[in-house]
């Protein structure tokens, strides 16, 4: 929470990561802490969810049908008897699978065209630059609904869906800090060397621009997560009986009334999930480059 | 100052036909015949062959697109598989409930967020300010969806105090506006903090602390009137993203805006609507962004200049 404190300095990844006073102002950053502890416990349970799991996510039990949340089930049970913590538990695999999936594809498109459009400039440059205005015109939660409409419901569809209506930010951040390497001096001497285009890009541009992009990627996980659910919920994404937690949201619905605590505890899971991603990102963009990223 | 505006109208011309190929090419990335998806497969021959016609079926695809765009051009938005209704009617019949819902949100998250921000900004590192920011990052990450069944679980079915769904009045205005409003509250607070913040450290301010002026006086004629500009701009960008947080809301809230018409045209498939949704919400990102650009030109002669 001490951004505006921190004056930002051209450092490059590796020599800030190495830096003991980079890793100082992390440990010191406690929300960020907070956030890893929760998100490597997350990743913990995904792991090992068949372990912690006491029943399967699927496994039907008619004769324990929307039962209240007890010592046997600590989330309650659904409809089909279902055990809702089991169902949380194996959840949290589609949740950091998806997430992450959905975030890797926004970065490998938006940062190889922002590489493109920043290095080469000229009419690449203003290709890619409108290309990626118009992708930005829309609300990703909209076009996706859009290609979700063509190209049919699913889990799959929704991590297409959301990757490549929301790669934008990804693209704009490092177009900038491409433009701004350019100028440096150990650019032009690769250029002056008459290295290739690529050699540079690889060699001495990427390197500096993994920062920026690593802190939007941590900052992108929630949103991703957030927007899969959402579409999981609406009914578009995983479909049943997938333990997908947007998905058993969406089943909890009609019985609000009666057992609110179907979809309760899956609400809790993706909000705790949103809250530690986003204070980890936090704590790296206070540490890394506060200019560089996106508001 | 007309002169950056027309700039920026003209910058805005090649995104908005972009957005119309894109909402053009919905249909077309759909397997299937474009005249079965559009007129549904009970549609008679005569009727197929009236489509095909209009949309010029037989032409390259780059011209039935020119066709397309002038149908939309004179308002002509097709006609809705469903309802077999005019899409411009339906639209026209739910776009103020989405706007008194997505104005009523943007309200209620402007007033609460702004002035969290600028509290916890002026109590930088206290605990005053941890609190606010906790709160304000509770909010950021709270996903809305889960939120409007948790409002609904508390307020409707066990206080009893507002209704569960429905449109049929101002109280039914309440939940849904708040679902979609409140979540925003994060962002706009955690904004409004680190620009006030960073314009508490300016110079002028500096100058003006050290003229003896009370901090408060500082705050309100010196900071908060340049900390504003870029939160403006934030404001206006955020419109068309409670309009797409609208669909999920409405969906819950059973609330008939263009939000619930996006999400009954894509289950049943009714392209002629998702088009001309896609096409509105984008053409209305596009505007408010350009607004967003304007309003920050006139409050800051800077930016006109760059």
């Amino acid at each position: 929470m001490e951004k505006t404190q921190e004056q930002s300095s051209p450092q490059t990844f590796t020599s800030r990561l190495n830096s003991n006073r980079s890793f100082r102002k992390f440990i010191r950053h406690k929300p960020a802490l907070v956030g890893l502890a929760i998100i490597i416990l997350l990743i913990l349970i995904a792991i090992f969810a068949p372990v912690i799991a006491p029943f399967e996510y699927d496994a039907q039990d008619f004769s324990s049908i929307r039962l209240p949340p007890s010592a046997d089930h600590l989330f309650g049970t659904d409809k089909y008897g279902r055990d809702v913590f089991s169902r949380v538990v194996y959840g949290s695999r589609i949740a950091l699978m998806v997430a992450s999936l959905v975030v890797v594809i926004e970065l490998v498109l938006g940062v190889t065209l922002g590489m493109m459009a920043g290095y080469f400039g000229g009419k690449v440059d203003t290709l890619i630059s409108g290309f990626t205005d118009m992708v930005w015109a829309f609300p990703p939660l909209i076009l996706a609904l859009g290609l979700i409409s063509a190209i049919g419901a699913g889990l799959v569809n929704v991590v297409i869906a959301i990757a490549i209506t929301s790669w934008a930010p990804f693209s704009r951040v490092t177009r900038a800090k491409v433009l701004s390497m350019k100028e440096r001096e150990f650019v032009e001497a690769g250029i002056a060397i008459g290295e290739t285009n690529s050699s540079i890009l690889a060699r001495y541009i990427l390197p500096n621009i993994i920062a920026p992009n690593l802190v939007l990627a941590t900052l992108t996980i929630p949103a991703a997560i957030l927007t899969t659910s959402a579409l999981s919920f609406l009914g578009f994404g995983a479909q049943p009986p997938s333990p997908d937690w947007g998905a058993i949201l969406n089943e909890g619905r009609e019985f609000l009334r009666d057992a609110w605590w179907i979809s309760t505890f899956p609400g809790i899971a993706i909000l705790l999930t949103t809250l530690a991603f986003n204070f980890l990102g936090d704590g790296l963009r206070d540490v890394f480059d506060p200019k560089q990223t996106v508001q | 100052m007309l002169r950056y505006i027309t700039k920026r109208l003209i910058f805005s011309i090649p995104i908005v036909l972009g957005v119309t190929l894109i909402a053009f090419l919905i249909l077309y990335l759909t397997p299937g015949d474009p005249v079965t998806n559009l007129l549904g497969s009970r549609a008679t021959p005569e009727a197929r062959a009236e489509l095909s016609e209009k949309l010029g079926l037989d032409q390259p695809v780059l011209v039935q697109y020119g066709r397309w765009l002038g149908n939309v051009l004179h308002g002509d938005l097709g006609t809705s598989i469903l309802t077999k209704q005019p899409v411009s009617e339906a639209i026209g019949s739910r776009l103020s409930y989405t706007l008194k819902l997505t104005l009523t949100a943007f309200l209620s998250s402007v007033l609460i967020g702004i002035p969290v921000g600028i509290f916890a900004a002026a109590k930088q590192n206290t605990a005053a300010d941890h609190i606010s920011m906790g709160i304000a990052m509770f909010f950021y990450s709270m996903p809305d969806f889960w939120f409007g069944l948790m409002l609904i679980l508390v307020f409707s079915l066990t206080l009893q105090w507002l209704p569960v769904s429905g449109a049929y009045g101002p109280k039914y205005l309440i939940l849904p506006a708040l679902a979609l409003g409140l979540p925003k509250i994060g962002s706009i607070a955690r904004l409004m903090r680190a620009e006030t913040l960073e314009v508490m450290r300016e110079e002028y301010s500096l100058t003006a602390r050290a003229k003896g002026i009370s901090e408060w006086l500082i705050m309100f004629k010196h900071v908060l009137r340049n900390a504003a500009i870029p939160v403006m701009v934030m404001l206006f960008l955020a419109l068309p993203w409670l309009i797409s947080g609208a669909v999920v809301i409405e969906t819950i809230f059973a609330w008939p805006g263009m939000g619930q018409l996006m999400y009954q045209a894509i289950l049943r498939k009714d392209f002629p609507v998702i088009q001309a949704l896609l096409l509105i919400i984008a053409i209305l990102t596009v505007l408010f962004n350009l607004l967003g650009d304007v309003v920050a030109g006139l409050l800051d002669p800077r930016i006109r200049v760059k």
